[in-house]
Formats: C-alpha cells, sequence, structure tokens
C-alpha cells in the first residue's frame, strides 16, 4: 500500500487519533489509552497486517515524554509510525505491547532504563543498562555532573 | 665385554654381574631398583619436557604459524621456561578443601603413569619388569589415574571441578572398556599377555599386517578410545577453555597444576607406546618375511629408535586429532563408547578368534 | 546493574550457574545466568550494559558528522555499513543525491566488511566449540581485507570513511587491484572452510537440531538477518528497500527453513559467497565522478523525523533521527539487530545442556558493544 491508502486505512482504524503525512512514513499520534486497541487493530487488519515490531523510540519532547513504534508488515513491505505522548513527567506509564510483539520486551525495558517510562503489564519491568544509582540519562532535564562534550 | 646398542641385555647383565660381585645380592637388587626408579623418572622429564614443546610446534605449524623459537635454538627451551615459571607460581590454599586429599591426587596420577612406564619394553634388553601377564597389567595401571582425577575434583570444594571431575571419571571409565576389549584382541592374535612374546611374535611383520581386517579395527578403537582416556583430543569436554571452567584442576596452581599437565601427556605416550608395541611391533624392525636385503637395512637402526619413532608417529596422530576437529559433548561421548565402539569391539573379537582358529592370518 | 535474582524461586536439584561477564565464549562483555537442572538449561537470564557507553545521548550534543564517528563503534565488525546508515540518513533528509562512484565505493565495502564478519563469526564459533585450528585460517584471511581497509580508509575495522555527502578521500589506486585479488584468493580458500568445518560429523551433531525458532516467532520477535533468514524470514533490506548501488546488482537471498543452529551457520557461508559475487559485479565498473558532494560546513537537518535501515552482517541497523533544525539532534535512536537477536535466547535455549548453550549463543554472532551502545 503506498501512504495514501495506508493514512486513509488508518485514519479509519484509529479513531480518535491524529494521522498526518510524514517525512517519510505516516504517523499516527494516539491518546494513550488507545495504544494497545490501536495496534492490535494495526496488527491484525487484513489490509496492513503489521506483524513486525521494528523498534521502539523513547523521545522526551521537551515538555512530555512519548514512545515512537516503527511497525512493519512483511507481507506488504510498508511501515508506519505510531506515536504516543505522556504529559505526566513524574510518573509516566504507558500499556505494554509485550503481547502483541514478544520483540517489545527489551526495547521498553530499555525505554523504562533510559527515561523512566513505566509500561504496565510488561512481564519483567527492571532496568537494563544500568542500574538504580543512575537517574534517567535520556531526559532533558538530567543532571550530568561530568559532562565530558561540553557544549 | 661386548655391548651393542642393538642388544642391550649385555650392557644390562654387565651391571647385574658387576653389583653382584662387590656387594651382598639383597643390596643389589636395592641398587639395581634405585637405579631404574631414576632412570625411568630421567625419562618421565625428559619426554614430559619433549611433547610439551612438540605440542606446540605441531599444533602451530598446522595453525600455519611458527610456535615457540625464542627461548633456545627453535625454541627447545620453552618447556623448560615454563616450568621455572610454573615453580615461582603462588600456590593459592583453598579455604575447605580436604587438604590431605588436595595434595595427594596428583601424585595418584603421577604414580600411575610410573607404573605403566616401568612394564614398557623400549629396547632388546631394555625392559624394567617383564610380567608374564604384562598387557593385563598396563590396563590395571593406567586405570588407577581416574582416582587422582576424581579425588582432585571433589577435594577442590568447587562445584565446577565437581561437575569436570564426574564427567572425566565417567568418561575415563567407560573408555577403558574398549581400550581393554582392543588389546584382548590382539592377545588373542598373539596367544600370550608377555609384552616381550608379543614383540618377538612380530618379528616376521606387525601384528597390524599379519592380523589384517581385525586388527585395523581394533587399531583404530584403540586409538579413539585410547584417546578419549587420557581426556586429549576431540574428547577434552572436560578441561575445555571455552566450556565453563578448567574442569578438576581449575583450584590447582603452580607445581601440582605442572603435575596434573606433565601426567596427561606422558598418559598420551604411554596409549602410543603400547598401541605400538602392540600392534605396530614395538622395537622390532619392519621385517618381511622372505626379502633378506630389506631385514638387513631395517636391522641397521637400533631398536630403540625404532620403538621411539613409533610411539612418536602415534603421538603425532593423536595431536593431529586434536587439532582438526571440534569438541565432542559429554553425552556424545558416551553414546559412542557405549552403543558404538562397544559392539564393534565384541565383534571384532570374535572375528579374531574366527582367524585365528581358522589360521587366516599370516 | 540490577541484582542477579531470577525472577521465579529455585525449584528442587536447581542449581544457578553465572556465565559471567569475561568467559572465553560469549563474545565480548555478557552475562548469562543461567539455571540448571544436573546439564539442562532451564533457564538463561543475559545481563547486560557493561559496556554502554550512551552513544545516543552523546549523540545530542553533537554535529551529524561527528556522529558517525561514534557510530562505528557500536557494530565493530560491520563498521563501514553502520557509517553508512547515518550518511544516507542525512542524505535523504537533506534531499542530496550522491554520485554513482560514491555508491558503488560504497557496497563494494560494505560487502568486503560482511565478509569480514562473516570470517571472523566463522574462526570464532570453530573455537567456541573446540575446533582451534579455524580460528588461525579465518583470521588469516581475514587480514587481506583488513589490509585492503586499511590502504583505502586508514583504519582496519574502525573505518569512518564515509561523511554526509560522500567519502572522506577518494580511493586508494590500488583499491581495485587488490580486491580483485583478494576475490580470486578467497574463492579457492573458502571450501576448505567447509572442508574443515561444515562437513565435520563431529561439528553437524553439535550444532544440528539446536536452538530452533521458526518464521512466525521470528517475526514476532523481530529477529532479522542471518538469524531471521535461516528461520525463513526473508528481511534483507538490501533486496526490499534497496540503497546505494545495491538496484544495479544481482544476488540471491540466502534463506533456510529449518531456523536451527546449523542453518543460522550456513546461511553466513553462503552470504560469503553472494557479498563475493556482488563485488565482482561492481569492481571493475566504478564510474568517474566527485568523492564527495558540496556541503555545508554545519549541517542542519529540516525539523523532522528520519528512519534509515541499512543490513549490517547481523541484522538490519535502523537510523531514527529527531531534528529541530539546529545542528544537533533531538534524539539519535539505533535499533541495533544484536540487541533484538539477543532476546529470545531463554527460548531458544530451554531445554538443551550447558554445552549446547554456547553454540547457540555462538550462532546468533552477537557483538556486545551493539546491544550496549
Amino acid at each position: 500500500m503506498d501512504n495514501i491508502q495506508l493514512a486513509a486505512t488508518a485514519a479509519v482504524l484509529a479513531p480518535g487519533s491524529e494521522t498526518v503525512q510524514g517525512k517519510q512514513f505516516v504517523e499516527i499520534t494516539v491518546a494513550p489509552e488507545f495504544l494497545v486497541s490501536t495496534a492490535t487493530a494495526l496488527k491484525q487488519n487484513h489490509e496492513t497486517r503489521f506483524d513486525m515490531l521494528v523498534c521502539v523510540t523513547g523521545v522526551d519532547w521537551g515538555k512530555e515524554l512519548g514512545t515512537v513504534y516503527h511497525l512493519r508488515s512483511t507481507v506488504f513491505n510498508h511501515m508506519i509510525i505510531l506515536k504516543t505522548k505522556v504529559s505526566d513527567r513524574e510518573n509516566p506509564e504507558l500499556d505494554s505491547l509485550c503481547s502483541l510483539w514478544p520483540a517489545a520486551d527489551f526495547h521498553e525495558r530499555e525505554v523504562y532504563d533510559l527515561l523512566g517510562m513505566k509500561f504496565r503489564g510488561h512481564p519483567d519491568l527492571r532496568r537494563l543498562f544500568l542500574d538504580s544509582t543512575w537517574g534517567y540519562p535520556l531526559r532533558k532535564d538530567y543532571k550530568d555532573d561530568i559532562n565530558i562534550l561540553a557544549k | 665385554m661386548e655391548f651393542s646398542i642393538y642388544d642391550l641385555t649385555s650392557f644390562t647383565q654387565w651391571i647385574d654381574s658387576s653389583l653382584r660381585a662387590s656387594i651382598s645380592p639383597g643390596w643389589a637388587v636395592a641398587i639395581e631398583m634405585i637405579i631404574i626408579g631414576l632412570a625411568i623418572l630421567i625419562f618421565f622429564a625428559l619426554v614430559g619436557l619433549f611433547l610439551v614443546y612438540a605440542e606446540r610446534k605441531v599444533c602451530a605449524l598446522m595453525q600455519n604459524r611458527l610456535g615457540p623459537n625464542r627461548v633456545g635454538p627453535a625454541g627447545m627451551f620453552q618447556t623448560v621456561a615454563d616450568l621455572v615459571k610454573l615453580l615461582f607460581v603462588e600456590l593459592v590454599p583453598i579455604k575447605n578443601a580436604d587438604k590431605k586429599l588436595f595434595n595427594l591426587a596428583p601424585f595418584i596420577v603421577i604414580i600411575a603413569s610410573i607404573m605403566a612406564i616401568g612394564a614398557l619394553p623400549f629396547a632388546k634388553g631394555l625392559h624394567a619388569i617383564d610380567l608374564n601377564i604384562g598387557v593385563f597389567y598396563l590396563m590395571a595401571v593406567s586405570s588407577m589415574g581416574v582416582i587422582g582425577v576424581l579425588l582432585a575434583g571433589w577435594s577442590s570444594n568447587n562445584k565446577y571441578s565437581l561437575i569436570g571431575a564426574m564427567r572425566s571419571g565417567a568418561q575415563i571409565v567407560s573408555y577403558e572398556l574398549s581400550v581393554g576389549l582392543a588389546l584382548v584382541t590382539m592377545v588373542v592374535l598373539a596367544g600370550t599377555m608377555q609384552l616381550s612374546e608379543i614383540i618377538e611374535a612380530q618379528r616376521w611383520g606387525w601384528f597390524i599386517f599379519t592380523g589384517h581386517i581385525p586388527a585395523v579395527i581394533a587399531f583404530v578403537i584403540y586409538i579413539v578410545a585410547g584417546t578419549a582416556e587420557t581426556n586429549r583430543g576431540p574428547f577434552d569436554l572436560a578441561e575445555a577453555e571455552s566450556e565453563l571452567t578448567a574442569g578438576y584442576h581449575t583450584e590447582y596452581s603452580g607445581i601440582k597444576f605442572a603435575l596434573f599437565f606433565l601426567a596427561e601427556y606422558i598418559n598420551m605416550f604411554i596409549v602410543a607406546a603400547i598401541a605400538a608395541t602392540v600392534f605396530l611391533g614395538g622395537w622390532m624392525p619392519l621385517h618381511v618375511y622372505g626379502w633378506d636385503g630389506f631385514n638387513k637395512v631395517m636391522d641397521l637402526i637400533p631398536p630403540f629408535f625404532w620403538f621411539l619413532g613409533k610411539s612418536f608417529g602415534v603421538v603425532f596422530i593423536m595431536m593431529w586429532l586434536k587439532w582438526t576437529f571440534p569438541r565432542l559433548r559429554i553425552d556424545q561421548l558416551l553414546t559412542l563408547e557405549w552403543k558404538f565402539l562397544l559392539p564393534i569391539n565384541i565383534f571384532n573379537l570374535l572375528l579374531m578368534a574366527l582367524l585365528v582358529l581358522i589360521g587366516w592370518h599370516w | 546493574m540490577e541484582e542477579a535474582v531470577l525472577n521465579v524461586p529455585l525449584e528442587k536439584e536447581e542449581y544457578i550457574i553465572n556465565m559471567g561477564p569475561q568467559h572465553p565464549s560469549t563474545h565480548g562483555v555478557l552475562r548469562l545466568v543461567v539455571s540448571l537442572r544436573g546439564e539442562m538449561v532451564l533457564n538463561v537470564e543475559p545481563h547486560i550494559g557493561y559496556v554502554h557507553r550512551g552513544i545516543e545521548k552523546m549523540c545530542e550534543s553533537l554535529t551529524y558528522s561527528q556522529i558517525i564517528h561514534l557510530t562505528d563503534r557500536m557494530d565493530y565488525l560491520s563498521a563501514h555499513i553502520n557509517n553508512e546508515a547515518v550518511c544516507l540518513a542525512v542524505e535523504k533528509a537533506l534531499g542530496i543525491e550522491v554520485s554513482d562512484r560514491v555508491k558503488y565505493i560504497r557496497t563494494i565495502l560494505s560487502e568486503l566488511t560482511r565478509i569480514q564478519s562473516h570470517q571472523l563469526f566463522w574462526a570464532t564459533y570453530g573455537m567456541d566449540l573446540g575446533g582451534l585450528t579455524c580460528f588461525f585460517y579465518g583470521l588469516r584471511d581475514r587480514e587481506l581485507v583488513m589490509d585492503i581497509f586499511e590502504e583505502t580508509c586508514g583504519g582496519r575495522m574502525i573505518v569512518s570513511y564515509n561523511c554526509p555527502g560522500g567519502l572522506m578521500n577518494d580511493i586508494h589506486p590500488n583499491f581495485q587491484k587488490r580486491t580483485k585479488d583478494f576475490i580470486k584468493y578467497f574463492r579457492k580458500t573458502l571450501p576448505e572452510y567447509d572442508r574443515l568445518l561444515t562437513g565435520n560429523v563431529i561439528f553437524q551433531e553439535r550444532v544440528k537440531g539446536l536452538g530452533t525458532i521458526n518464521r512466525d516467532d521470528a517475526i514476532a520477535w523481530g529477529l532479522t538477518g542471518p538469524v531471521g533468514r535461516a528461520s525463513g524470514f526473508s528481511c534483507d533490506i538490501r533486496k526490499h528497500n534497496p540503497y546505494s548501488a545495491y538496484n544495479k546488482v544481482t544476488f540471491k537471498e540466502i534463506l533456510y527453513d529449518e531456523g536451527d543452529s546449523f542453518h543460522r551457520y550456513k546461511v553466513r557461508m553462503d552470504e560469503m559467497w553472494e557479498s563475493m559475487n556482488i563485488i565482482e559485479q561492481l569492481i571493475d565498473n566504478i564510474p568517474e565522478g566527485p568523492y564527495a558532494e558540496k556541503m555545508k560546513p554545519v549541517i542542519k537537518l529540516p525539523e523532522g523525523e528520519y528512519w534509515q535501515s541499512v543490513e549490517t552482517a547481523r541484522g538490519e541497523l535502523g537510523v531514527f533521527i529527531v531534528s529541530d533544525g539546529n545542528k544537533n539532534p533531538v534524539r539519535v535512536k539505533f535499533r541495533s539487530p544484536n540487541f533484538v537477536n539477543l532476546a529470545p535466547l531463554n527460548i531458544l535455549a530451554k531445554g538443551f545442556k550447558i554445552a549446547d548453550l554456547v553454540a547457540i549463543n555462538g550462532s546468533l554472532d552477537l557483538v556486545i558493544p551493539d546491544i550496549d551502545r
């Protein structure tokens, strides 16, 4: 499917979301409550069939924390981006997508480790690279005492 | 006094008679035992040194590199340097280890090896103990090494050493069956267990040629099982570096580790020497019945060098196997023995018995 | 590091062994906490993070030309391909079309990188399983590729030859001849590898049927590269979304169905042949042209998000750049193939013996700095 058809289909599948044509792929922005339902719809719909989760990226957008999911369909060879944002910086929580794609396991642990985003329903949410004495380094307000790369 | 390097009995008789002439018979025997003991120990040390160096050179040449070539001419003194280093290494005492058994274990392995060397025929007349149950004695004595391995693993108070020792023990005990049966096959062909008579019977052709098919099968099985018995080659899971740890000798350091290390190489030499004696004619040169000129030429080389040459040839085959093949897993190892080698061995024994009865050997 | 507690309480007769961060066969600083019953593996838990250098955080303070030098150090065996990924992302964002000369050279060097990485895989896999001679043969031939890299790019393993807009400098005059000589030599030598290891009965018994994963599970876990292709998942980015000069060459994508360790090994051996075919199609036809486009001294990507996938020797490397128009990116994320390939290790190894764990881990061909970044 090319991007225009994909955008149309996605808008149907994800009510209450914002679907735009980004620089390369269609980007769907959903509210956190609709994340799992949208992802399930995208995975199971016969015309889209996004059966592979390529990447989960945690981004600190400045005011909000968010995750960006890159999904790919191995059947149709198209890609789509699913985005969601959480405005609560103290206790950010999202639903885990591990039940849909097992690949999300390690990715979500990494996002938790580096950004502090908790995932409800994750089978084993522990820090991955760092230990508990570190804060959440990828946040923009992280205080880096050593600061090797001085601006 | 006529001494010839082709028949050392005259030399040994001369020592014996001159000792008996000057001292009482009891003391003469005692001094002879001391001389033989020293000779065996020196031989043990020299062969060990040489084999470690040879392994490193052979392995290097197979891996397209040079091996030790700095210490001494062509790296000959590398093993001496390693030994000196090991002597200086700190002997780390293990907490909660059974100290008596821990210290005893390497010596048991060494003692088993030395006892086996004592019965090997090195040349005509250079045979320390010529028992009439020679083959049986060799098999019995080399089995004693297992005790040392198990003691080492258990007394180290280390679960990895224990696992390694258990695996090693199971492996050695299993493969002894195959070694024993292969040797018994050749005893059937020879009709005697006495080593000097076995060699004498190979005067007109080594057993591997005269016994044709069953002897070749027995030889192959013996090489495979012998390699497994000494924890070498593709059967070295118990001490593999890229598996968990170094197996049963993990906790040993310094001179005690050197004893285990040396014992492994000497065991390899013993396995090769027994193969050379029973299959390849020991110190007997290659004779072909009827080719007198050829036999005269073969006789020019002294028997001692024939023996060493054959032993080191078999040692080279064992090293070749080690550096070519990957390792077998422990269950594959035991499956190989119990499900494949043992039935083949038994069948081979029957075949050899049949051959001897019918007279189809040369 | 989180404390080493397994999340399930120990059963009867279960004991835990630590294949610690320093271990000859974990190919880097990877810690595996293995729970065993006798010889059988019940649970494997990887602990990573020993080589975490914060590359993604560092990228937020560096310019786009500087980021390339960090990518070398992630999967250092596919260093050139990593560089290429970032350069392609930046060039796509700026809308720059590099010359054909650059594309050809990048592709040739990528394929040489792939060959060199698979040579190291063969060398270390044989060594892990006990065939120590394989290590020397594999590395001896790899030296020839490293020498080619050193002459043209200046570095043997850490290459940093790409820059946004093209290459840092033109290729060395000897490059084509040396590459052709290497291909001729290696075509004769590669069958030796098969004779030494692939056809060996002991090796096959050690490795066949180990750590099987079927195609649907491979897609669900996101396994790409030789690991995915051995399970039948056709995931070669060079075929599905070609970049550089890959749409100008013909080559086969190696696929097998069985998904066990032996076929992961076979995929890599066959890929070496295909890489040599690709290089031979390109090496004589490198077109003339500039080796780099004229770029502004300070690169600023327009605002937005950009994604680029490339096929490294281990799988799909994805580069995700979020830019707000300044010279430093807001966020750079590297979707590393090793990170994803490590995740199903528990499932692959359950029920096998501890000696098999080494074989399975080796067949995944992990490079730990790529996992940790």
